[in-house]
């Protein structure tokens, strides 16, 4: 087993938002700010990591028939620990990312993980394939806010970067969320076309 | 005989050329669009000539970039300064330069090439520009300044909607173009003309203004009877605004509206509706750009459902 591999196939081959897609709802919603794109990165590694441990490890005793619900328990637990941490210890992170905390629950990523990989392997397999997972996600979160968040705001994790009447509004409402990602989309299908 | 490399080209019937091309209906439009364009300089003086030189030099040059950078063939180049042109005539004649070169070219990046270049795109994407700069700079898309003296005012539609009891422009004034508003909107007078040219070259269908500016003045007459106000009411809303103008120059743009006769009548009814209920019951003063929008997203399904029958096709048993 190539655990190097697992680990680095999450941040640019199989990027889950830029190559697999999935996740695009939190990506869209948060990425007004940096801060809040490293937020929910943050976050959603840490569900990830636990949910991969604890699906890997009882994936031998986890019936067939009923595995979907069981996962979803899974990470509904870790995701309350992650929500009640949140708001203890990062009250302002916690107020502007609002229902997507507890909507990690049915993130199409973490529950792609437990069915296509954690399901079915080992558990330092499993923590490999979270890590570099959760990697690749908070990068492409970071990377889909600093655009919004530079060119709409006109700030950088809250740094004046842009004059004052510079930043267009548009940038940081939802249709700038669409936008970027889907510039940023096609731009990394460009790249991948050249290098194969 | 000498050998010549030239294959021949066979194509299907039909062979019979027409004269018309589409460089040569972008001329025609370019050539409907002067009076217009006078009426604005006139109004607006130097201000405006810098936001229309800037809209349609920085149209241009983002159309041959994309092309350039797409390895497209170079085509199109007039039709990206239409888009330039109609860009600038619906902002304001006071917006700083950068913002109308922003505006500009996220027309033609975004919602023309990204979309698959010209012919491909589904929305007009001069109103895209419009809808992008109003969502981005609320301020300076909506400050407005009287024509000739330049004095800070509020438009006619804005006048109206907030009742600041400032005085409304007699309807000569609104027709003739001395009013505070975007730079290819004042004159009703010009916009007529233009159209009235492009009706005569055969360039649009009367359908889509016909339809478009029939329902505004039947519902705001209605409205005005309701208000209690004259005949002077939906005359008003007709001349005011970008309604004019959107109805020859947009609404009329070949790629985003229907093809189907029935289609057109639908899509100006479409947009004349949502017209009227922005104007009165919405937020905005003005409608005319987000009702072509929205009624451009709906065209393919308007063509779907208006299509001709197609004649000598059995009805298959289902």
């Amino acid at each position: 087993m190539n655990l190097m591999n697992e680990f680095t196939k999450g941040i640019i081959r199989e990027n889950p938002l830029f190559r697999l897609m999935l996740g695009c709802c939190p990506s869209l919603a948060i990425t007004t700010s940096v801060e809040n794109g490293l937020g929910m990165g943050a976050a959603f590694t840490a569900v990830l990591i636990a949910s991969n441990v604890a699906i890997s490890v009882m994936r031998k005793i986890i019936p067939d028939n009923v595995r979907i619900p069981v996962y979803v328990v899974i990470i509904a637990s870790f995701v309350t620990m992650i929500d009640q941490l949140m708001h203890a210890f990062t009250p302002a992170l916690y107020e502007s990312l609002g229902i997507f905390i507890p909507l990690i629950v049915v993130n199409c990523i973490i529950l792609g993980r437990a069915e296509a990989f954690a399901n079915k392997n080992p558990v330092i397999p499993s923590v490999a394939d979270a890590v570099g997972m959760g990697i690749g996600f908070t990068l492409a979160l970071v990377l889909v806010s600093a655009f919004r968040e530079v060119l709409g705001a006109g700030t950088f994790l809250g740094i004046p970067v842009l004059p004052e009447s510079a930043p267009a509004i548009l940038m940081i409402l939802p249709p700038g969320g669409f936008i970027t990602l889907g510039c940023l989309l096609g731009l990394m299908n460009k790249l991948q076309k050249k290098t194969t | 005989m000498t050998t010549s490399n030239e294959l021949l080209v066979v194509t299907s019937s039909p062979h019979v050329h027409s004269p018309d091309s589409v460089p040569n209906a972008m001329r025609d439009v370019l050539i409907a669009l002067v009076p217009a364009l006078i009426a604005g300089l006139y109004f607006f003086r130097l201000p405006a000539l810098a936001v229309i030189v800037a809209c349609v030099a920085s149209a241009y040059a983002a159309e041959i970039v994309c092309l350039k950078v797409m390895k497209k063939p170079q085509t199109g180049e007039v039709s990206a300064i239409i888009t330039g042109l109609l860009l600038a005539f619906c902002i304001p004649p006071h917006l700083p330069i950068w913002m109308a070169v922003l505006g500009s070219v996220f027309s033609i990046v975004i919602a023309k090439h990204l979309f698959g270049g010209l012919g491909q795109n589904i929305f007009n994407p001069a109103l895209i520009g419009r809808a992008f700069l109003l969502a981005s700079f609320p301020v300076a898309m909506t400050s407005w300044n009287s024509p000739l003296d330049g004095m800070t005012t509020a438009s006619p539609l804005g006048i109206m909607k907030e009742a600041t009891g400032q005085a409304l422009p007699s309807l000569v004034e609104l027709f003739l173009g001395n009013i505070s508003g975007s730079i290819g909107e004042t004159s009703a007078l010009a916009l007529l003309l233009g159209g009235a040219y492009l009706l005569y070259r055969g360039h649009i269908d009367w359908r889509i203004p016909g339809s478009f500016l029939g329902t505004v003045f039947i519902l705001m007459s209605i409205a005005g009877g309701i208000k209690g106000a004259g005949i002077w009411y939906p005359f008003f809303h007709l001349f005011a605004g970008g309604l004019l103008l959107g109805a020859f120059f947009m609404a009329t743009d070949w790629v985003t509206t229907p093809v189907t006769k029935l289609g057109r009548l639908v899509f100006g009814i479409g947009c004349g509706s949502l017209v009227v209920l922005i104007r009165l019951k919405g937020g905005y003063p003005e409608g005319v750009a987000y009702s072509i929008l929205l009624m451009n997203l709906v065209t393919p399904l308007i063509d779907r459902y208006t299509r001709a029958r197609v004649f000598g096709r059995v009805k298959s048993h289902a």
